[in-house]
């Protein structure tokens, strides 16, 4: 079955750096399309911080220095022709805090499509922004009152904006960065459902800090324990089986 | 067993009286620190009531001008053309202050002698006959008529009827003699003498005669060089502000420009006037005492406090913001313009409005630049030449007449009440559109 699934993101030998201290240590990983897959690890152990290369979030923090390759759809990330804009319109981010802008509901998911220039009417954008809330779950709550401040919403509402306004513009990955770790749990059903659901769309990479989350919504789970890349592998192998002894103790709780 | 829970107990007790002791000790420190910054803050507003009571005392009294009841016979034929309607070019020559000096003469019918008439006619202002001249040809008066008239008094009648003068003291050492004084009671009895609303103060520019000085050329003068000042400031600031938060890449470079910003925040203001001087006035050749060149000097001087002022707001935005900007796919530009700034707006516009009033409370560097010059005209245009509101202030606190400090105080309570309205502003507008996360 694996053999057969698509690769989407090959990310082959990474090291990154914060000035001389390295965060990321020759990680290689293949995210399948289509699925869902989780990096789990202690704090710190960089798994953010690979995240964060797919889409050269990185970039903005002027100390950080990325090596190595990652393929996605077989282009370097890293390939300096490669405009960092148009690739974070291809992979999308969805952020630990929900960070709506300070702006109405409509105006927060009509952004990316404005400023990609994806739309040629405002009937276009109107269908756009209802689409983008209704796959995110969110319309029913909202459909009254899309003029309102996002900032308004509740902390699960603010994240599932978020999503929507990262799906509204159509790309290919979506990343999580903790999606739920500021959100109550009834927040977090619902944005697990939510993840569930867009996975057969799009390629998403979560990193989490829960590992019943990563149980039970991801087909691939990566552990990374001190900037290395310990094991991966489909997700009930890890959290029942895992090869490395040190995926069975984080598993396990004993340490992390 | 109970041995050993008396001992317990014992040892509680020990803490709880170490705890005990130590709270009363910390409380003592803390009082006598609440103390030392209620102590402080009362010497400061002691200070600033000091300060605004005695520019107040000082200053109140130029609110109001004294001014003489006259009567005038009005002349006609001389100050008209053939066809019987008003000649400017006749009512220019005529010596109205001769009419004038000698109407208010006959109001004393009893002083003859040369001498006594010059001092008699000194009472009246050396600016009375313009004033009357200016009623008549506007119409206030009809031509050829006998009217009563009110005009301005000398500022010495002035400083004596707002008893600014001390009567007790000798006559040498007055400006107005014993029998000046006596005409002036006179006139006081009759009615003929009184305080009026100082409509002059505010809509006239300087002048030699206290009586007919005004703070409306100056106001004028320091708006147009604040217009100047903000036009270039601003947009100046908000740029290298962004330039320098999100463009330039960090290094010697980058470090050397920032320290310089901060540096030059905290050069004296009259430096700036120097080099206003050297590049403006020497190196352009640009025109001397006029509001541009002087906006030109305060946009240098105010520039670093709003760099650091927008520098700050930017920063103060949360990187979650910039974040998601950019996870959409933003360009930078994109994202400081549509969700950095903004945000960052109130912040901005605040440190704006406190260096526009710094640059408004400013005085050196405008004395540089010739702004300091004697000018009767309420500038019209950026190029013509003026003063500003506090090297008016600054003028008239060196000149002689009392006359003159008194409104050099009205004209700080002026200078103060637009200082404090800029910063009333700039709080009521960070209060109000301050974005809450």
């Amino acid at each position: 079955m694996e053999e057969n699934s698509e690769i989407k993101i090959d990310a082959q030998n990474v090291n990154v750096f914060y000035a001389d201290k390295q965060a990321i240590d020759n990680v290689s990983l293949k995210v399948e399309k289509s699925k869902i897959t989780a990096l789990i690890g202690p704090s710190g152990c960089g798994k953010s911080t690979f995240l964060r290369c797919i889409n050269r979030m990185n970039d903005v923090i002027p100390s950080c220095r990325v090596e190595g390759k990652i393929l996605v759809d077989e282009i370097d990330v890293n390939n300096p022709e490669l405009d960092p804009v148009f690739l974070r319109a291809r992979v999308g981010m969805v952020f630990q805090k929900p960070n709506p802008f300070p702006k109405s509901i409509f105006d927060n998911i009509a952004y990316g499509p404005r400023i990609h220039g994806l739309t040629n009417s405002k009937s276009e954008l109107d269908d756009i922004v209802k689409e983008s809330l209704v796959r995110a779950g969110l319309w029913a709550e909202v459909s009254d009152r899309l003029f309102d401040q996002g900032t308004g919403l509740s902390g699960g509402q603010q994240q599932r904006l978020c999503i929507a306004r990262a799906i509204a513009v159509n790309p290919e990955v979506i990343l999580m960065d903790e999606p739920c770790s500021a959100l109550d749990p009834i927040a977090t059903a619902k944005i697990e459902e939510l993840m569930m659901n867009l996975s057969q769309n799009y390629t998403i990479v979560i990193v989490t800090h829960s590992m019943q989350q990563a149980a039970r919504i991801s087909q691939k789970t990566a552990f990374f324990h001190l900037g290395q890349l310990i094991e991966m592998d489909t997700t009930d192998k890890i959290f029942t089986n895992p090869n490395n002894p040190k995926t069975q103790d984080y598993i396990t709780g004993r340490f992390g | 067993m109970f041995l050993e829970e008396l001992e317990k107990d014992m040892n509680n007790q020990n803490y709880e009286q170490a705890i005990r002791k130590s709270l009363k000790r910390r409380y003592a420190k803390e009082f006598r620190l609440k103390l030392y910054g209620v102590l402080a803050i009362s010497f400061a507003l002691s200070f600033l009531a000091i300060f605004l009571y005695t520019i107040f005392i000082n200053g109140y009294t130029a609110i109001q001008q004294s001014q003489t009841l006259i009567s005038v016979q009005l002349p006609s034929e001389k100050i008209l053309n053939e066809d019987g309607e008003l000649d400017i070019k006749k009512s220019r020559n005529f010596n109205w202050s001769g009419l004038v000096k000698k109407s208010f003469r006959s109001s004393f019918p009893e002083v003859n002698e040369q001498l006594e008439n010059r001092n008699l006619s000194s009472l009246v202002s050396e600016n009375a006959g313009y004033q009357l001249r200016l009623k008549v040809e506007n119409g206030y008066f009809e031509i050829g008529s006998k009217v009563q008239a009110w005009i301005k008094t000398s500022d010495d009648v002035d400083m004596l009827m707002k008893g600014h003068m001390d009567r007790s003291s000798p006559e040498k050492n007055r400006r107005l003699s014993d029998q000046q004084i006596e005409w002036i009671d006179k006139l006081k009895e009759e009615g003929k003498l009184d305080l009026f609303f100082n409509s002059t103060f505010f809509t006239k520019a300087d002048s030699r005669e206290p009586e007919s000085a005004g703070i409306l050329g100056a106001a004028v003068g320091s708006a147009f060089a604040l217009f100047i000042t903000l036009m270039l400031a601003l947009p100046l600031a908000v740029m290298s502000a962004i330039y320098l938060e999100y463009f330039a890449k960090p290094g010697k470079i980058t470090d050397f420009i920032e320290v310089n910003i901060n540096n030059l925040a905290a050069v004296p203001s009259i430096v700036f006037g120097l080099l206003g001087l050297a590049v403006f006035l020497g190196f352009f050749g640009m025109p001397r005492s006029v509001p541009l060149v002087g906006g030109m000097v305060l946009a240098l001087m105010t520039l670093p406090t709003i760099i650091i002022a927008t520098r700050a707001s930017i920063r103060a935005v949360p990187t979650s913001i910039r974040d998601a900007a950019l996870g959409l796919g933003a360009s930078k530009m994109q994202t400081a313009t549509d969700h950095i700034l903004p945000l960052a707006a109130p912040g901005i516009l605040t440190g704006t409005i406190i260096g526009m009033a710094q640059a408004l409370g400013e005085t050196a560097p405008l004395l540089m630049i010739g702004m300091v010059a004697f000018i009767v005209d309420v500038p019209d245009t950026i190029t013509s030449p003026a003063t500003a509101l506090p090297v008016q202030i600054f003028m008239w606190s060196d000149s002689a007449e009392r006359a003159f400090s008194e409104r050099a105080s009205l004209a700080i309570m002026v200078l103060l009440v637009f200082l404090i309205s800029m910063n009333i502003a700039a709080v009521f507008l960070r209060k109000k559109y301050e974005t809450k996360w």
